[in-house]
Parts: structure tokens; C-alpha cells; sequence
């Protein structure tokens, strides 16, 4: 209970020996007046007035608390240096019933661990920070951090911390304050039995919070490091509560009521799915029935390009899926990057009776030309004897190469005619399937329902499929 | 059962759920964008946890988290996002914490560019980060091998407490080929070292400090025999057409593709080439190439790096025969017609040197 004071004995929290120590295993590691003991104690008592020590996972920093998996008898991890938010983060989305307490110092948290620390808090995350402000690396043997007080010399500013060079001390309670979604902030102070008693307070409430599920809590603590300062501990204290203070002011700077408020249906987040419903998900819809074929009369490397924008790329996944769909070994490889974005789109599939080895379709032994650039590019590429499809629509020039076998197709007024904007693609893969015999129609109108991305139109694209095949026959194309 | 087309990239998150991974972890960077978005999905779909992270280096941090506490852990990036991740796998390895991570590598060095390179071998396989440590390293070549690898990949990270990388190419991600989407779900076991805030696991620490220099030697020693046992255990490599073989390909990914056709080109005009797929790098079939070269077959590597992995063929093959080298770097992959010429040209040569 708050407000009773333990007098003697050890926490429950804490090991009785600290074997993990080695030698020494009666006593901490800590500096004569350090703070670390003093707020550990307090965490440890928390732990114990709150009845979670088996719950409860510790992780220690990169700093002088490194050690304190060697004190606390609970969960124990230690973290590299300033990201235990984000491990915190991790263990909390695991473990939804641990109390994780990120036990973190200044430069660990209000240095290098900026990033972690500030989106943590910005998440929410449920899990309590303490925060051990002490104004220097301790550690690593004095240097400054990020809340040395302008003017300290430390080993990394022997002439003392400059404002212009290094910077203002930083505010990490204030800089907290700034964001939405903490529901506790608080500053509080060891130096004196007083402050310790509000500290003492405020770690209880931290945890309490977690117990509760509000939220994240964080309590900054400043701390004396005599040994770094230069000071005796009692000097240290008495420095701390006169001009400490002052950079970093005391108090509650947040303590929220948290309303649970119910998540719009829309965000409902889905429930852990069993295998046999996890299987569902994956296989999905579109699973294409295998179905026997005449052989094919030869491997068919197929470049398709065009605009982005011009269903290039569906066009390719229409002919990969009915080569599935007959048993075919395919590949399917798009072009991707920047250069999808407006600019053109090409995409290379193979059919075959045999495992497809490279994917990459140098020589094309068919070509769909949706626009002229793409004729451009890829007319001097494509085998001797290849089948050269032409949107006659938009090209206007006419194929130069005359030892391949050009068809011209007007495939953007068939599409518009059919009152389908954008499916050109669909005239162009008919048209090809059609005159190449490489697929039956049966199996090309069975695969447009798993490729269409809108459901509403295939009505209108199986009827652009038979406009294609008549405009075929009457064109004695087929 | 039937098959799905998809691209390599979403195959992997199938294979991860099939594999029982309960935490993906993201970070965008294209070309692996594609696997965070299709996790965001389907692991939120199936009431799993996806989150996406402020930056790699938390991504990393969490994975060490929730692997900590004992969940199947992954995360998919490419170069200059592994490259930040360096620090957190060392901890990860230093701990004996299990994860998988995708590399869909690209081109670099800096930012590169977002086509295809296979130059984050040395990174992956050799550790990358600081300290002794190695992840084992699997290499798919088609989109069933992203999910059938990524599938198996939280076995091997779970028995053997380390982070298994799936090392990966742009056009293995990009390309869409039949998945079957088969085996049992599987489902990570409690593990008896992991933090779970309970009782039972409060004895646990993850850690990866030794104070002493004594303990810290005993802890690497035992990372060591650990890779050592992987080393027999783990390795895995496909021979296609090698029982007569006249010259080597060695490649994995989308180059190990390309050498397939070329195999088959260059038996037409009369060379009868062979392909060695290694399919693990870490642990790398270095006896298969030790064979070849005791029996003076030539080795081709083809690599999309400097020679990261010729390097380790090199170091196998130890002198006993020649180790050509077809490496093209920046984005741009060799053509078939272009390994043909090569091989026409070494084996030529070869053949004038060894006969005169």
C-alpha cells in the first residue's frame, strides 16, 4: 500500500543473491549515491504492492541500469541501446498480459533512442517508461547527453556544453506532453525524502495504468550521478534539488481518464482464424481447375506493352492464367518502378510443356503492340516467324520487318464499340489465343472472371471475346 | 489441389502464415514493399499482428521483442534496409533469438537502383553485423520456392535459435508463377527459454552479455558448433543435368533461371553444361563444388554481384580447377545468348590450354 513504508527487508521483486552478478553478490553495481538503486527499490516495491511480479518483463538498456536483469526476479530482457520501445513493442503485441517496463536512461532514450521512444508513445503503446534523467553518460564514463545543462564540462565538453555548438538540454516530459496519445506524464525527483515519496507515487500509478490497460505511461526521474558530476552524493542531491529543477520542473504534466471508447465497425479487427479457415483465406477464390490440353506446338515467349494504364500487365496475367489452366508450365514478369507510373508498361510470359527456365523474354516469339513507342522497342527484338500483333487503333505506322507475321486490329474501337473504355487488352490477348491456337476460347472465357478486377463488367467483356472472334472470321484472320 | 498464380512477394506471406509466423514487422522500400502490404492484409485477415514500423531499425528491435517472447517473427526489406538492420541481427544472433527475414536485393551501392543484384551476399551470409555469427541462408529461384523456403523457414529458426534469411532478387519477387499452397499449417511450440510474463518463464533472461571473457568465449564457442551442426544438417542444392558434365554453371535466384535455359542452349550446340543451384548459401554446398573441381570440371559462377559468391566457390574448388567468373552488376541480367558466347569462348580456350 502506498503511504506504508517498508522499512527493512529486500523486495520480493528482487533476487535474494545476485548470482547473475559473479562476484559481489550481495551488493548492486551502482556508484555510492547513484539513483538507480534508490528508483529500482521503488519499482521493485511497486511490483510487489501490485501482486505482478510473474508478470512482469523488465528490460534494461544500453547505459549503468544494463545490469538490472542481475536484481529483478522477473522476465528479463536486455535491449541495444535506445531501442527498448520498439522491443517493448514487440513483447506487448505478443504477450498481451505482461507488464513490460522499458527502464531507460538519457542518452539511451533522449538521444539515440529518439525514434523508438517518440513513436512508441504516439502508438500508445500500453507498457510503462521510466525515464532516468541524470544529465550525462554514465555508463561510458561522463560524456554529454542530450540534457547536460549548458555550461557543464563533461568528457565530450571540457569547456563546457555550448549552446551554439551542442544544442539546448532537452525537455523529454515536455517534448511527451506534445503528443496525443500518452495518458501519463510526470517529472519527479529523488533528491529528497519528499520528492521520493511522489515518486514513489507516480511509479505505482505508472504500473497501475498498464494493470489497466489505459495506456502509456511515462515518468521521468531525475537522478544524481555523483561520480560524474564531480560531486559528493549529498552535494549531488542538494544540487539536483536547487538548480536541476529549474531546467526541468517538477509535476504531472498528464494523468487522462481514459475512455474505452468502441472501435467503429469498419476497424473491427478480425479474430485469430483456425488452420482450416487460414487455408480458406490463402487458396482464396481463385483457384484454377487444371485441366488436360493438346500439346503446345511451341514454347510461347510473349512480350505484351503498351501505356501504362492500357491493362498491359492484366493482359499478360490473362494469358499466364489460361496457360495454367491448361496445365502449362508459365511465368509471368512485369516491368515495375517509377517507370509503371504513366509512363509504359511491358510485361514478358512464357508458356510451356516444360518447367519454364528464364522468366526474362529477350527474343519474343509473340508480340502485342498496344501503342507505337512500344513498336518502336521492341520490333527489331522478336524472332524470326514471330506473331506480331498491332492495336491498329492507336499505331499508325505500319510493322517494318517483313519476316514475321503481322495482324492488325483495330482493338480500342472494338473495345469502345463494345462500350468497354479500356479493353483493348482483352481484343488483343482474344486475338492472339485465337490465331495462335496456343488456348481454346472455352478456357480463355472460363479464366476472364478470375482476372477482372471488376466483377460488374465481365458480361460485357465475354461478348467483346465473341465480337473479337467474328471480327476474326469475317477478316479471314482465323 | 489446385494453384494459385501470384507473384513471388505474396507467396512469401503465404508461406509465412502456412509456417505459423504470428508477428510480420515492415518497413516500405521497394522492391520488398509488396510482402509488407500483402502481411498487412492477410495476417490482419487472419487475426495475426502486422505493424508497420518507423523504421528499420525498429522493425528489427520489435522482431527482437516479440521473438523474446517466444512468437514466429518476420520481416521483409531489401539492401540499404538490411544494412540498418545490421546491429539488431547481430543482437538477435548474440541472444539466440529465432527469425526470419526476406532480402529482396537491389542494386547498389548508396540507394542504388530497384532492379535485381545478388551483392548483399557478403551482408547476409557472412553476418553483416558485428561479432561471430552467421543466419542461415536460403536462396529461392520461382515463386513456390518463396513460399515453400519462407514456409520452412520458421522450422529451422525455431530448432536452431537463429535468424534465417530468405535471399531473394527483385524479378523472384516480381514474378508471378503457380503456387501451390500446400502441407499443414505448422505452429511455433512454448519455448522453454522464451519471456512470456508468466510464472513459469519468469527464470528466463535474453540477453547476449557475457561480463566475463571466459563465459562470452564459452557462448561463442556454442554459436559456433551450432553453425557447424547447420553445416550438416541444413545444407540443400539442386544438380540439373550434371551426371555428364563438360562445365558447371553455378548460380542461385533468377540467375540459376536464366542458367537453365542456357544449359539447354548450350547442349544444343554440342557443350554439355550443367547447373548447380545452391538453394541453402549458408550453409553453402561447398562439397559439391570441392567434387567438380577434383574432377577438373570447370565452374562458371553467374552472378549479379562482384563475385560475393564466387568467392566462396573459389575458396571450395582450392585451386583444382578453373573458376570462371560471368558477373553483371547495376540492374541488368546476363541473356541467355550472352552466358552461350562465354561458355563457347572459356571452354575453347580451356580446351587449347589443356591440350597443349
Amino acid at each position: 500500500m502506498i503511504g506504508q513504508v517498508q522499512k527493512f527487508g529486500k523486495s520480493h521483486s528482487f533476487y535474494d543473491i545476485y548470482e547473475r552478478k559473479g562476484e559481489g553478490e550481495q551488493s548492486t553495481h551502482y556508484c555510492p549515491g547513484c539513483g538507480h538503486g534508490t528508483i529500482q527499490k521503488l519499482i521493485a516495491q511497486a511490483i510487489d504492492d501490485l501482486k505482478i511480479q510473474d508478470r512482469t518483463i523488465f528490460l534494461s538498456p544500453v547505459g549503468c541500469s544494463v545490469f538490472a536483469y542481475y536484481y529483478y526476479d522477473t522476465g528479463n530482457i536486455q535491449c541495444s541501446h535506445g531501442r527498448a520501445p520498439a522491443v517493448a513493442t514487440g513483447v506487448k503485441r505478443t504477450v498481451k498480459d505482461a507488464i513490460v517496463i522499458s527502464y531507460q536512461g538519457d542518452g539511451d532514450l533522449a538521444g539515440i533512442g529518439m525514434t523508438e521512444i517518440v513513436h512508441a508513445a504516439n502508438r500508445g503503446e500500453p507498457i510503462t517508461v521510466f525515464f532516468i534523467n541524470n544529465a550525462i553518460y554514465g555508463m561510458t564514463g561522463g560524456q554529454m547527453a542530450p540534457t547536460t545543462p549548458l555550461g557543464r564540462k563533461t568528457l565530450t565538453t571540457p569547456f563546457g556544453r555550448d549552446r551554439d555548438r551542442d544544442g539546448m538540454p532537452m525537455g523529454m516530459a515536455e517534448l511527451m506532453q506534445a503528443i496525443a496519445a500518452p495518458v501519463f506524464i510526470e517529472r519527479c525527483s529523488v533528491a529528497t525524502p519528499k520528492e521520493l515519496l511522489k515518486t514513489r507515487k507516480a511509479v505505482h500509478k505508472a504500473l497501475q495504468n498498464q494493470i489497466d490497460g489505459k495506456g502509456f505511461s511515462f515518468v521521468e526521474i531525475l537522478s544524481p550521478c555523483p561520480t560524474n558530476w564531480g560531486m559528493t552524493p549529498v552535494d549531488a542531491r542538494t544540487w539536483m534539488d536547487q538548480q536541476m529543477t529549474l531546467l526541468y520542473p517538477l509535476g504531472n504534466f498528464r494523468d487522462a481518464v481514459v475512455q474505452q471508447e468502441e472501435q467503429p465497425a469498419e476497424h473491427e479487427v478480425p479474430l485469430w482464424l483456425d488452420d482450416e479457415a487460414l487455408v480458406e483465406l490463402l487458396k482464396g477464390a481463385s483457384d484454377v481447375p487444371v485441366m488436360r490440353m493438346e500439346p503446345l506446338s511451341e514454347t510461347q515467349r510473349v512480350k505484351i506493352a503498351g501505356f501504362g494504364g492500357q491493362g498491359v500487365l492484366s493482359a499478360g496475367e490473362l494469358v499466364a492464367t489460361c496457360g495454367m489452366s491448361e496445365g502449362l508450365a508459365v511465368s509471368w514478369l512485369p516491368s515495375y518502378g517509377p517507370e509503371m507510373r504513366g509512363g509504359s508498361a511491358n510485361v514478358s510470359v512464357t508458356l510451356s510443356m516444360d518447367e519454364v527456365g528464364s522468366p526474362l523474354v529477350d527474343h519474343p516469339n509473340v508480340l502485342l503492340v498496344m501503342n507505337g513507342p512500344s513498336l518502336d522497342h521492341f520490333e527489331d527484338q522478336v524472332v524470326e516467324h514471330a506473331l506480331v500483333l498491332v492495336n491498329s487503333s492507336i499505331v499508325t505506322r505500319k510493322v517494318r520487318r517483313t519476316d514475321v507475321r503481322t495482324i492488325y486490329i483495330p482493338a480500342t474501337e472494338l473495345a469502345q464499340e463494345a462500350g468497354l473504355v479500356s479493353a483493348a487488352n482483352v481484343v488483343m490477348v482474344t486475338a492472339y489465343l485465337l490465331i495462335s491456337k496456343a488456348i481454346p476460347l472455352d478456357t480463355l472465357k472460363r479464366c476472364i472472371p478470375l482476372v477482372l478486377r471488376k466483377k460488374a463488367f465481365l458480361e460485357k467483356n465475354l461478348s467483346l471475346v465473341e465480337r473479337t472472334m467474328v471480327y476474326l472470321q469475317e477478316n479471314g484472320m482465323v | 489441389m489446385g494453384k494459385r498464380l501470384m507473384k513471388g512477394n505474396e507467396a512469401a506471406v503465404h508461406g509465412a502464415l502456412m509456417g505459423g509466423c504470428t508477428h510480420f514487422f515492415g518497413y516500405p522500400i521497394t522492391p520488398a514493399s509488396e510482402i509488407s502490404q500483402a502481411a498487412a492484409y492477410y495476417f490482419t485477415a487472419a487475426g495475426r499482428t502486422f505493424l508497420q514500423a518507423e523504421s528499420e531499425v525498429s522493425v528489427i528491435n520489435m522482431l527482437y521483442g516479440a521473438a523474446s517472447a517466444g512468437a514466429r517473427v518476420m520481416t521483409a526489406s531489401s539492401g540499404p534496409g538490411i544494412a540498418l538492420m545490421g546491429e539488431g541481427l547481430s543482437y538477435l544472433a548474440g541472444a539466440k533469438l529465432p527469425s526470419v527475414v526476406i532480402d529482396m536485393q537491389r542494386a547498389g551501392p548508396g540507394l542504388g537502383n530497384i532492379w535485381p543484384e545478388q551483392s548483399d551476399y557478403n551482408m547476409v551470409v557472412k553476418g553483416g553485423g558485428h561479432g561471430n555469427y552467421s543466419n542461415i541462408t536460403l536462396t529461392p529461384a520461382s515463386a513456390q520456392e518463396m513460399f515453400d523456403f519462407t514456409r520452412k523457414a520458421f522450422e529451422l529458426a525455431d530448432k536452431y535459435r537463429m535468424t534465417v534469411f530468405i535471399l531473394s532478387d527483385a524479378y523472384i519477387g516480381q514474378m508471378m508463377e503457380p503456387v501451390e499452397i500446400s502441407g499443414p499449417v505448422l505452429h511455433g511450440q512454448r519455448k522453454d527459454w522464451a519471456v512470456y510474463g508468466d510464472a513459469q518463464s519468469r527464470e528466463n533472461l535474453i540477453s547476449s552479455i557475457y561480463m566475463s571473457p571466459a563465459l562470452q568465449r564459452k557462448h561463442n564457442e556454442e554459436l559456433q558448433h551450432t553453425y557447424r551442426q547447420v553445416e550438416q544438417e541444413v545444407v540443400d542444392y539442386e544438380l540439373y543435368m550434371a551426371d555428364d558434365a563438360e562445365i558447371v554453371f553455378v548460380a542461385y535466384g533468377i540467375v540459376a533461371r536464366i542458367c537453365h535455359s542456357a544449359v539447354h542452349a548450350l547442349r544444343e550446340q554440342g557443350i554439355k553444361a550443367s547447373l548447380l543451384r545452391p538453394k541453402t548459401v549458408f550453409p553453402f554446398p561447398k562439397n559439391v563444388v570441392e567434387d567438380f573441381a577434383k574432377r577438373r570440371i570447370p565452374l562458371a559462377v553467374v552472378e549479379l554481384s562482384s563475385g560475393q559468391m564466387a568467392d566462396d566457390v573459389s575458396l571450395a574448388a582450392n585451386g583444382n580447377v578453373e573458376v570462371f567468373r560471368y558477373l553483371t552488376m547495376g540492374g541488368e541480367t546476363p541473356t541467355v545468348a550472352e552466358l552461350v558466347a562465354s561458355v563457347q569462348r572459356d571452354m575453347a580456350t580451356l580446351g587449347s590450354r589443356r591440350s597443349s
